[in-house]
C-alpha cells in the first residue's frame, strides 16, 4: 500500500487518562478513510493529532510518532503551522472567518503569500470556489459577510477557503454532522471527486455515511485500533467481533 | 515537502509580539510589586505600637507623641456602618433582581443604572451627600460619612452579587419550587444559604473599596483626633489620615504617614486575601 | 346579570380555595405579596439614587449658571472666587490632560496583557494573574497616591523631565520649566496603574467572547497565532475594547486623591506633560473647607461635580451598552 500517513506507537493522554492507546495505523494516498466507531472513542483525538491540533489543549501528552511522506510532524525541527498548511481540517461545524466570503477564500493565500495582484486572487478564489461547488450561488454577491450564507453553504465555503492553500491531506471531523441531508449529499459529493488528487480522512458515526465514502476504513472502540482494512474487508468481511457488532448496531 | 521550520517574516512577527506581550504582563505585575514594595519599605520602619494604640496627642502634626488610633477606628466603624446598611439594601435587590427580574426590561433597565452608579467617581458622591446634609442641616459626622460609604458600595456588592447568584443551580432552586415553597422563600432560605461564599466575597470587596475611600467621607464624616463614641460625632479615617500627615511639612510626621498607608494596605490586602480563603473555604459546604 | 356574575365568581373562588389550599398556604402567599412589594420599592433605589444625585447636584449648582454664561463658565482661564471670576477651563483641561496622558499610557500594555491572558498563557498563569490584577484593583486610591509620591514624582523630577526637556524640549509637548516632579506625567503614570487592571479586565472578558472554532478555523489553515488574533479575533472585538478603554477613562476622570497628590495643582492651562496640572476632583477636594465662605463658590464647586457627572455618565453609557450587547451576543 502507497502510505501517506504513517502512525507509529501513538498514545495520548488527557490529564490522568488515556484517550489513544499504541496506535498504528498506515493511511493509504488519494484515497478517502473512514475513522468510525461509537462517540469518545477517540476517533476525533486520533483525526487531530494529525494535523497538531491535539496540542491546543494543554492537558494533553503525546506520545510516539505520526508521519507525513516518512517525516514525524512532531519533531523538533518542523513548523507546526506547515504541518496545518499541508493538512487541512473541515471541522464539524462551519466557522467562516469575520470577513467576506471573497476574503475567505483569499485569506490563507495571503496569509502565506501564494498568490500576487489581484488577477490572480480573483482567479483562485474563482477555481475553489467551484470546486466547492459554490460559485454559480455566491458570485454575485462575493463581498458580503459570509456569514450571511446558510449553514451548508458556509460549510462548503469552508471546504473552499481550506483547498485554496494547496494542501495535499483533508481531515474531515463529522463535516456534515450539522447540515441538513441535501447539504450533507452535497459536501459527501464533493469529498469523492477530491480524492484523486487529496487523501482525505473523514471521522463519522453515521455508518451509511461511512459505506458511502469510504475506501479504507478504521475501526476504533475505547481509544484503541480494532481493525483497519479496505472498505471491502471490512463491511463484508469483518474479522473481529467488536467491528461485527458495531456493523450490525449493536452499540 | 518543506514541513521543517524556515523563519519566514511570520515567525519574527509571531516572536517579537509574544515578548511584547510577556513583557507587558510583567510590567503590570512588577507595578503592583513596585507599590507594595514601596509601602512595606517606607512604612515598616515608622511602624510603632503607638502608632496603631494611641490617637493623637497635642502637637501630634508637628511631629510629637500619639498615634492613629482614631483613624482606624474611625475607618472600621465608617466601612462597617457603610457595609451594613449596603448589605441590607443591597441583598434584596441583588435577590429581587434575580429572582423576578431576571429577563425582563425592568432587570435590564436597573442593572444598567447600577452599572452606571458603579462608574460615578466617589468625589461625586461625597459632593453629592454634602449638598444633601446640608439640605436636611445635618453635620459631617460618622453617620453621615457611614451613609454616603453605603451607597457607593451599593453598586460595587450588588453587582458581585447579581453575578454570584447567577450561578445558582437551577435545579436546586426548581426543586425547592416543585415541592411548594414560594419564590422569595426560595431565594432567601435556599439562594442565600448555597450561595453564602459568593455573597461574602462580595461584601467584603465592597468593604475594601468603603475603607480605602477618601473623596466620599472628606465631606461628609470630617476629621477629629478622638475616637467616636456616638453616630453624630465626626469620625476620622485612614486614607485621610494619610493624605494629612502627608500634607505637612514635617519628615516625621510624612514618616508616620507611610506607616499609616501600610497599615491601610495591610488592610485591604487581609481582606482581599480573606475574601478568596472564604470563598474557597465556605463553597465546601455547598453543593455543587 | 351583573349581580349574578359576581356571585358566580365568588362561589368559583372559595371553591377554589376548597379544593386546593390548606389554611396555611392563603397566608404564605399574601406576605410573598406584602414581601415582594418591600422587595420592588428597595430595588428602586438604584434609579432614584442615580435620579436623586442629579437634581441635587443641579440644583446646588442652578445660582452659577443663573449668574453667568454657560460659556463663559466652561471656557473662562481666570479662577478667583473672591473677585467672582470663576473660569473652569484650567481645571477641565487639567483633567483631560492627566486622563489622556493616563490612557494612552495604559492602553498598549493592558491591550497586549489581556491578549496574553486569554491567547497564549497556560491555564495556571491565568489562575495566578486573576487574584494578582484584583489585587492592584483593590489598592486604595491614597496608597497610590503615596507611590506616586515617593515613587514616581522624584523620578520624573531628577530624570525623566531633565532627560527628554534636554533632547525634545523644543517639543512644547516635552518642555520642562517645572523641575518639581509633580507633573501631568506624574498623575497620568499613577492613573494609568490604577486603571490598568479594570480595563484588562473588561478586554479579557471581552476576547473571551470569541468563539474558539473560529480561531480554530484560522489555525487549521496554518496561521500562526498572532495572525490569528490580528486577522480573526481583533476585528470581532474592536468596538469591545474600545468600550472597555473608554470605561477605563471614566474611571481615570473621577480620580480624585491619587491625582491630587501627585499632579501639582497650579490653576494653570498647561501645555507640557511637565507641567503641573489642577484636575476638576482635585478642585473640589482641595477646597470644600472654604467653599461655604464665599458667594457662590459652593455652587462653583458643586458644578465642578456636575460637570464631572455628567461627563462621565455620558461616556458610561454609551460604552455599558455596547458592552451589555457584545457580552450578551455570547450568552445567547
Amino acid at each position: 500500500m502507497n502510505s501517506h500517513i504513517q502512525v507509529k506507537n501513538l498514545n495520548v493522554f488527557y490529564g490522568k487518562s488515556q484517550a489513544l492507546k499504541n496506535i498504528n495505523l498506515e493511511i493509504p494516498r488519494n484515497q478517502i478513510t473512514v475513522i468510525m466507531g461509537p462517540s469518545g472513542c477517540g476517533k476525533t483525538t486520533l483525526l487531530k493529532s494529525f494535523n497538531r491540533f491535539i496540542e491546543l489543549d494543554e492537558m494533553t501528552r503525546i506520545s510516539g510518532q505520526v508521519k507525513v511522506d516518512e517525516q514525524d510532524i512532531y519533531a523538533r525541527d518542523i513548523d507546526v503551522t506547515e504541518v496545518r498548511k499541508t493538512i487541512g481540517l473541515l471541522s464539524q461545524r462551519p466557522y467562516p472567518l469575520p470577513m467576506s466570503i471573497y476574503e475567505n477564500v483569499a485569506h490563507g493565500l495571503r496569509m502565506h503569500r501564494m498568490k500576487k495582484g489581484k488577477n490572480e486572487f480573483d482567479q483562485a478564489v474563482q477555481h475553489y470556489l467551484q470546486v466547492a461547488g459554490l460559485w454559480d450561488e455566491v458570485k454575485d454577491r462575493l463581498h458580503e459577510p459570509a456569514t450571511s450564507l446558510s449553514i451548508g453553504q458556509q460549510q462548503r465555503l469552508c471546504l473552499a477557503r481550506g483547498l485554496a492553500i494547496e494542501p495535499e491531506i483533508i481531515l474531515g471531523d463529522e463535516p456534515t454532522s450539522a447540515l441538513d441531508p441535501i447539504s450533507s449529499q452535497h459536501i459527501e459529493k464533493i469529498l469523492m471527486s477530491l480524492k484523486k488528487d487529496y487523501t482525505i480522512v473523514v471521522v463519522t458515526h453515521i455508518l451509511r455515511q461511512a459505506k458511502r465514502l469510504a475506501d479504507y476504513v478504521i475501526f476504533m472502540y475505547l481509544g484503541e485500533v480494532v481493525e483497519a482494512g479496505t472498505a471491502q474487508q471490512i463491511f463484508e468481511d469483518p474479522q473481529m467481533e467488536r467491528t461485527k457488532g458495531y456493523l450490525s448496531g449493536q452499540f | 515537502m518543506g514541513l521543517k521550520k524556515h523563519w519566514q517574516r511570520r515567525h519574527v512577527v509571531e516572536a517579537i509580539f509574544k515578548y511584547v506581550m510577556l513583557i507587558s504582563f510583567v510590567l503590570v505585575l512588577a507595578c503592583l510589586g513596585y507599590i507594595l514594595w514601596t509601602v512595606f519599605s517606607k512604612g515598616l520602619p515608622s511602624l510603632t505600637w503607638a502608632m496603631i494604640s494611641q490617637t493623637p496627642k497635642g502637637g501630634y502634626y508637628l511631629g510629637k507623641e500619639g498615634g492613629i488610633l482614631n483613624a482606624i477606628l474611625g475607618s472600621l466603624y465608617l466601612a462597617m456602618g457603610g457595609t451594613l446598611l449596603a448589605v441590607l439594601i443591597g441583598l434584596p435587590i441583588a435577590l429581587y433582581l434575580q429572582t423576578y427580574l431576571r429577563k425582563s426590561h425592568w432587570g435590564k433597565f436597573i442593572r444598567i443604572s447600577l452599572d452606571i452608579l458603579w462608574g460615578i467617581p466617589s468625589i461625586v458622591y461625597g459632593a453629592f451627600g454634602f449638598s444633601v446634609m446640608l439640605a436636611v442641616g445635618m453635620r459631617s459626622s460618622l453617620l453621615g460619612g457611614i451613609i454616603v460609604l453605603a451607597l457607593l458600595e451599593l453598586p460595587i456588592m450588588v453587582r458581585a452579587m447579581d453575578e454570584v447568584l447567577q450561578q445558582m443551580p437551577k435545579d436546586l432552586e426548581h426543586a425547592a419550587l416543585a415541592i411548594g415553597a414560594t419564590k422569595l422563600e426560595v431565594a432567601l432560605k435556599i439562594v442565600v444559604r448555597q450561595m453564602m461564599s459568593g455573597i461574602i466575597s462580595a461584601i467584603l470587596l465592597a468593604f475594601g473599596r468603603g475603607i480605602g475611600d477618601a473623596a466620599s467621607v472628606l465631606f461628609t464624616a470630617g476629621y477629629t483626633d478622638r475616637v467616636p463614641t456616638s453616630l453624630t460625632n465626626p469620625a476620622a479615617s485612614l486614607p485621610l489620615a494619610i493624605f494629612f500627615q502627608l500634607s505637612t511639612p514635617f519628615p516625621e510626621v510624612q514618616q508616620r504617614a507611610y506607616a499609616s498607608a501600610l497599615v491601610l494596605t495591610i488592610i485591604v490586602l487581609a481582606v482581599s486575601l480573606g475574601s478568596r480563603w472564604l470563598s474557597v473555604r465556605l463553597s465546601k459546604y455547598s453543593i455543587k | 346579570m351583573y349581580h349574578n356574575s359576581t356571585n358566580n365568581q365568588q362561589h368559583t373562588e372559595s371553591q377554589s380555595e376548597g379544593r386546593f389550599s390548606r389554611p396555611s398556604i392563603p397566608s404564605r402567599i399574601n406576605h410573598e405579596r406584602r414581601a415582594r412589594k418591600v422587595f420592588f420599592f428597595i430595588t428602586l433605589t438604584p434609579i432614584i439614587l442615580l435620579v436623586g444625585i442629579i437634581i441635587a447636584l443641579v440644583i446646588r449648582t442652578w445660582p452659577i449658571l443663573e449668574k453667568y454664561p454657560l460659556k463663559e463658565l466652561l471656557l473662562g482661564t481666570v479662577w478667583k472666587p473672591q473677585k467672582g471670576l470663576f473660569g473652569f477651563f484650567p481645571f477641565i483641561s487639567g483633567t483631560l490632560w492627566v486622563t489622556l496622558v493616563g490612557i494612552i499610557i495604559a492602553v498598549p500594555p493592558c491591550i497586549f496583557t489581556a491578549i496574553y491572558l486569554s491567547e497564549y498563557a497556560r491555564q495556571i498563569t491565568r489562575t495566578i494573574a486573576k487574584p494578582l490584577l484584583d489585587l492592584l484593583a483593590a489598592i486604595p486610591s491614597v496608597v497610590y497616591g503615596v507611590w506616586g509620591l515617593v515613587a514616581i514624582v522624584p523620578l520624573i523630577g531628577n530624570h525623566i523631565s531633565p532627560f527628554l526637556g534636554k533632547y525634545l524640549g523644543f517639543i512644547p509637548l516635552f518642555s520642562s520649566e517645572n523641575p518639581t516632579g509633580y507633573s501631568i506625567l506624574a498623575g497620568g503614570i499613577v492613573l494609568a496603574v490604577m486603571i490598568a487592571p479594570f480595563i484588562i479586565s473588561i478586554i479579557f472578558e471581552v476576547l473571551s467572547t470569541v468563539p474558539k472554532g473560529v480561531r480554530e478555523a484560522n489555525l487549521a489553515l496554518g496561521a500562526t497565532r498572532w495572525q490569528t488574533v490580528h486577522a480573526v479575533v481583533l476585528p470581532k472585538v474592536i468596538p469591545g475594547i474600545g468600550a472597555g478603554i473608554v470605561l477605563g477613562a471614566t474611571r481615570a476622570l473621577g480620580e480624585t486623591m491619587a491625582v491630587l497628590m501627585v499632579a501639582g495643582n497650579v490653576v494653570q492651562v498647561p501645555v507640557s506633560i511637565f507641567d503641573a496640572a489642577y484636575p476638576l476632583p482635585a478642585l473640589i477636594a482641595n477646597n470644600y473647607g472654604e467653599m461655604m465662605s464665599i458667594p457662590l463658590y459652593d455652587a462653583a464647586l458643586m458644578g465642578a461635580a456636575l460637570l464631572l457627572l455628567i461627563v462621565i455618565l455620558l461616556f458610561n453609557i454609551i460604552s455599558n451598552l455596547i458592552l451589555k450587547g457584545i457580552l450578551k451576543r455570547s450568552w445567547g
